[in-house]
């Protein structure tokens, strides 16, 4: 029997295997950011240990920094990137500091920079680390001890997942995107509906996806409760690899070139578990509640606890819409937000950056809205500053700030007042993650930046088109 | 990491599905650069209401979390199981967890006893009926025992095995360190290092459409 693309990965870095004992797995490469490293480092350091492989760590600030110039006023952020900035000199990691090229959030640098390529171990404590899987990595999110493992040994002991073929078949629907896409599988199997596999994403609108709509995919695996998400590498991949700083070249580039075609999914492999969704008629997704799987289309209306599931669903969803100050029966479009957020490791790459500047282009943010445009890295930054984003997006009344996870999580300045309401590209709609009581709705950046527009949910195709330019197509 | 065999403490009743890590510690709280202090961060937000379980008087002393399913969902923050630890909870029980959550668990000593779905709701309404009432949870024997319901519960069999050992999987992991030199030799060339490069001279390339 064959062998899935998973499984492949896992079978060659395999260090180790013994009876009744997690297999060792060696990492190739380890990113590090200042909120889940400092009490890592700090076991290190007790126990007299050293950073097995530097050279294969690479460390960024993103969760703590604001994204505003000037210097970190919160004395225990200032405090913590400070740690960070110590133990990387420490211990010899190459440390891409604020406002620096190569700067941003650590999902988006790797890839940026070169360093995610197929076939590849990734690990960073930080459940979005499946981003990287869209290169045909397995990339897991860890916690703070195996931080530390990683960090000493290079390793990691790892109990094998299950895997979940993820089919996602048809053309993509015009106007629907790979945020939709992903916010639709986890309204299918739930939050919890990945837990212990890693998801295996396939299927013809896969393979037309650029790296960036496969990465918002894999990005939000976690949020369907899995390890891992993963898309075969194929000639997308590999055209987006080449050429960067720490792609391979010369011979090294075709040795692993070759490598790389064989990581696809044998024929007769078989996975665990397998789901397929039909794209083709795909609308917007919206969050109305306060997990990712609590969605509906653009389309729809706030759904009535009443007709949902068991009573744990009913409970939940009922919990949900008082937290949201929603009631059933209200059409998505109806509801008006105080705030955008367009940014984070989900959708705060240069092309989300561009779809949305596309929408904003001659037109105005809504009054008393205030709209967010951050960059997921400097090098984002200065590419859209180069095609003359910033200027779209500040003409059209937003902010143009600097490369951070900014208002994803509630960490650093850029948070929401307490019952604001926010339509945020970002990955999460939990209870308090933009700030204390705060409510989000998770979108694509296209429904981020119509939204932005006229003040409630709302996608590029509810725009009456501007007089001297064809309507906008996403 | 000591050693955990059997614990006996007051069970803590939290009625709630899906509690993700951003309410079992909010970002807000995860700026210390110690493993120490994070008991005030726990359940933050919801300890603000006085009703909450936690506040309430017959709970004081709880270090058995009785929950619903899937809980420890979200962030990989390890900073949720130090607020647990650090409040007192040394178990918690539900029906299903978040995997990153579990695995955490594991490492910091916090054990995660997977119960049946049923009888989480028996002991669920068993410590509602009876406030303050403690829970036997025994490891070796893997039960736990709350008044006249005696359930089994499943755990990992390499964690069950390192928490009742106190051992740390550093160590055991650096006795094979032949094994990963070994493994280091064959890692193919074309693999990347980091250096301090950062593509100062190459541009953010974008595969499906040329920039405007």
């Amino acid at each position: 029997m064959g062998h899935t693309l998973a499984e492949k990965v896992w079978r060659s870095h395999v260090v180790r295997q013994a009876e009744g004992e997690p297999d060792l797995l060696y990492i190739d490469l380890h990113l590090v950011h200042e909120v889940t490293s400092p009490q890592a480092f700090e076991g290190l350091k007790v126990a007299g240990r050293t950073v097995r492989r530097p050279d294969l760590t690479l460390a960024t600030e993103d969760h703590n920094t604001p994204t505003t110039p000037g210097p970190v006023l919160d004395v225990i952020s200032r405090t913590q990137l400070e740690a960070l900035t110590a133990n990387c000199a420490e211990f010899g990691i190459v440390h891409h500091r604020r406002g620096r090229l190569g700067q941003g959030i650590v999902h988006v640098i790797g890839p940026e920079l070169g360093l995610t390529q197929p076939g590849m171990t990734i690990v960073c404590g930080d459940s979005h680390t499946s981003t990287h899987g869209a290169f045909g990595a397995l990339a897991l999110g860890i916690g703070t001890s195996e931080v530390e493992h990683v960090l000493a040994t290079q390793t990691l002991p790892l109990k094998p997942f299950k895997t979940m073929a993820i089919n996602i078949t048809g053309e993509l629907a015009a106007g629907a995107s790979a945020k939709d896409i992903i916010l639709a599988v986890i309204n299918r199997i739930g939050t919890g509906g990945g837990q212990g596999y890693v998801l295996e994403y396939r299927g013809e609108a896969i393979r037309a996806l650029s790296m960036e709509g496969r990465m918002t995919i894999c990005n939000m695996s976690i949020e369907a409760g899995a390890r891992a998400g993963m898309i075969a590498p194929d000639e997308t991949t590999f055209d987006y690899v080449k050429g960067r700083a720490h792609a391979p070249t010369g011979e090294d580039w075709d040795a692993a070139v070759a490598a790389w075609r064989e990581l696809r999914t044998d024929d007769d492999a078989v996975f665990d578990e397998e789901i397929t969704i039909d794209v083709s008629t795909l609308a917007p997704y919206v969050t109305w509640g306060t997990n990712p799987g609590q969605s509906v289309t653009l389309d729809d209306v706030v759904p009535d606890p009443a007709v949902l599931g068991d009573d744990d669903a009913r409970g939940n969803a009922e919990r949900a819409l008082e937290y949201m100050d929603l009631t059933p029966g209200t059409r998505m479009r109806d509801i008006g937000v105080d705030a955008v957020f367009l940014g984070s490791c989900t959708n705060g790459r240069i092309e989300d950056l561009r779809l949305a500047a596309d929408v904003l282009r001659g037109r105005r943010i809504a009054d008393n809205l205030r709209m967010l445009v951050v960059p997921g890295s400097q090098a984002v930054l200065e590419q859209a500053e180069a095609e003359g984003l910033d200027e779209v997006f500040t003409a059209a009344g937003a902010e143009w700030r600097l490369a951070g996870c900014s208002m994803c999580l509630g960490m650093n300045p850029d948070q929401l007042a307490p019952h604001e309401r926010c339509a945020s590209t970002s990955n999460r709609n939990f209870e308090g993650r933009q700030g204390a009581r705060s409510r989000t709705h998770l979108v694509s950046p296209a429904v981020a930046a119509a939204t932005a527009v006229t003040g409630h949910l709302a996608s590029p195709s509810d725009l009456s088109p501007l007089p001297d330019r064809t309507p906008v197509e996403v | 990491m000591d050693p955990f065999t059997t614990h006996t403490g007051v069970g803590v009743p939290l009625r709630r599905s899906n509690v993700d890590t951003d309410q079992i510690i909010p970002a807000h709280f995860l700026k210390r650069v110690s493993r120490t202090g994070f008991e005030d961060g726990l359940f933050a937000r919801w300890r603000e209401d006085p009703s909450f379980i936690l506040n309430q008087e017959a709970y004081a002393a709880g270090s058995v979390l009785v929950t619903g399913p899937d809980f420890g969902t979200g962030s990989s923050r390890e900073h949720a199981v130090w607020a647990l630890q650090q409040y007192g909870f040394r178990v918690v029980i539900s029906s299903r967890f978040g995997d990153i959550f579990r695995g955490n668990s594991g490492k910091g000593g916090l054990l995660t006893a997977q119960v049946a779905q049923p009888d989480v709701e028996l002991i669920l309404k068993y410590l509602e009926n009876s406030p303050g009432a403690t829970i036997t949870v025994d490891l070796p024997g893997r039960t736990v025992t709350a008044g006249d319901i005696v359930a089994p519960f499943q755990v990992d069999d390499y964690v069950a095995w390192r928490l009742l050992n106190g051992l740390d999987d550093i160590s055991l992991t650096l006795q094979h360190e032949d094994a990963i030199t070994a493994y280091e030799a064959s890692r193919p060339a074309y693999k990347p290092v980091v250096t301090a490069e950062t593509g100062r001279r190459t541009p953010i390339q974008v595969s499906t459409k040329p920039a405007p």
